[in-house]
């Protein structure tokens, strides 16, 4: 459980990493119906002009979550989650979602704290930047 | 518009005249079926593969124990997964491989481009899902914007979606912005 006090502007979060592939997105597909070619078939990825079957963008933005659930544990609530996909998710590329705080705030409510999360690839390059705000209990 | 400007613009344009006139437009009405436990359970394990999901969302003593005072959904959950109450039945298999899909939904020309992608998403949470809810979902048409890109003309179409819960709680809105080129 995090400690809401002791938290600072440029904090980061402990990194989600996983090594994607197809037995990842599969797993994914199966709770999500999203058996879609580009995600299932090397020859459809490049159909659509990609190096090769991609992982689910939906994926990454549950990656995004996880980062900041396992950080903040039940310690308060994800208010908001946005992210733009940048760039494609490579089977065989190691995944890791980030964040960092950029932001707090005590309101009546609790402290709302802002986030910077991102996925990014084994060399930094990342793949899903966005932003969350959070809501710890004070 | 004349109707020869109009013919211009659409040689250098993948937005028509049909499609401008229909944003703002209801694309889907959803109902869920009642969220079980084991479709949450089943989401945080796939989710955090092959790691073990928090205790909150698959175990009761856990749960009861935490914030929400019972077992929740992951945020980014999603209930209307392979079958809805409304409308009934599989949906195509089309629906995700036709780039022309979310014009065909309202009745008009979509922009005949041949691939489509999840360009991004934000969302703004309300109440958590839990066991037995049923969600209703409204995904209205935004606004089309387009650019030349890499692999030529990128077509930007912002699907904008409410859900609430069976007490007409708000659970989530969110804003997805579908690329299509």
């Amino acid at each position: 459980m995090i400690d809401a006090a002791s938290l600072k502007v440029g904090d980061e979060l402990p990194r989600f990493d996983r090594k994607t592939g197809f037995a990842i997105w599969n797993r994914y597909a199966a709770v999500n119906d999203e058996y879609v070619p580009i995600h299932m078939d090397d020859a459809a990825g490049q159909a659509a002009g990609l190096p090769g079957a991609i992982g689910m963008g939906n994926l990454q933005f549950s990656y995004l979550h996880n980062v900041v659930r396992d950080w903040m544990g039940d310690a308060g609530r994800i208010v908001s989650m946005s992210c733009q996909f940048r760039a494609p998710n490579l089977r065989d590329q190691v995944v890791s979602a980030c964040g960092r705080v950029t932001g707090l705030e005590t309101t009546s409510d609790g402290l709302a704290v802002t986030l910077e999360v991102w996925t990014q690839d084994e060399d930094g390059n990342r793949l899903a930047p966005g932003t969350c705000e959070v809501l710890l209990d004070t | 518009m004349t109707s020869q400007q109009a013919e211009k613009d659409n040689e250098r344009t993948a937005i028509s005249l049909a499609m401008r006139q229909a944003v703002g437009s209801e694309l889907s009405r959803m109902v869920s079926y009642p969220v079980s436990e084991s479709d949450i359970r089943k989401w945080a394990a796939a989710v955090y593969y092959p790691d073990e999901p928090p205790a909150r969302f698959w175990d009761h003593e856990a749960a009861g124990d935490s914030r929400a005072g019972g077992i929740t959904a992951p945020e980014e959950f999603n209930p209307f997964a392979w079958m809805k109450a409304e409308p009934k039945g599989v949906k195509p298999t089309s629906a995700a491989t036709d780039a022309d899909s979310t014009e065909r939904s309202l009745g008009i020309e979509g922009p005949h481009l041949m691939n489509q992608l999840n360009g991004g998403v934000s969302v703004e949470y309300g109440v958590p899902i839990r066991p037995g809810d049923v969600i209703t979902s409204v995904t209205r048409l935004g606004e089309y914007t387009e650019r030349p890109g890499s692999l030529g003309l990128m077509l930007f179409t912002p699907l904008e979606t409410t859900w609430t819960n069976q007490q007409g709680e708000v659970v989530k809105r969110s804003r997805l912005v579908l690329i299509r080129y």
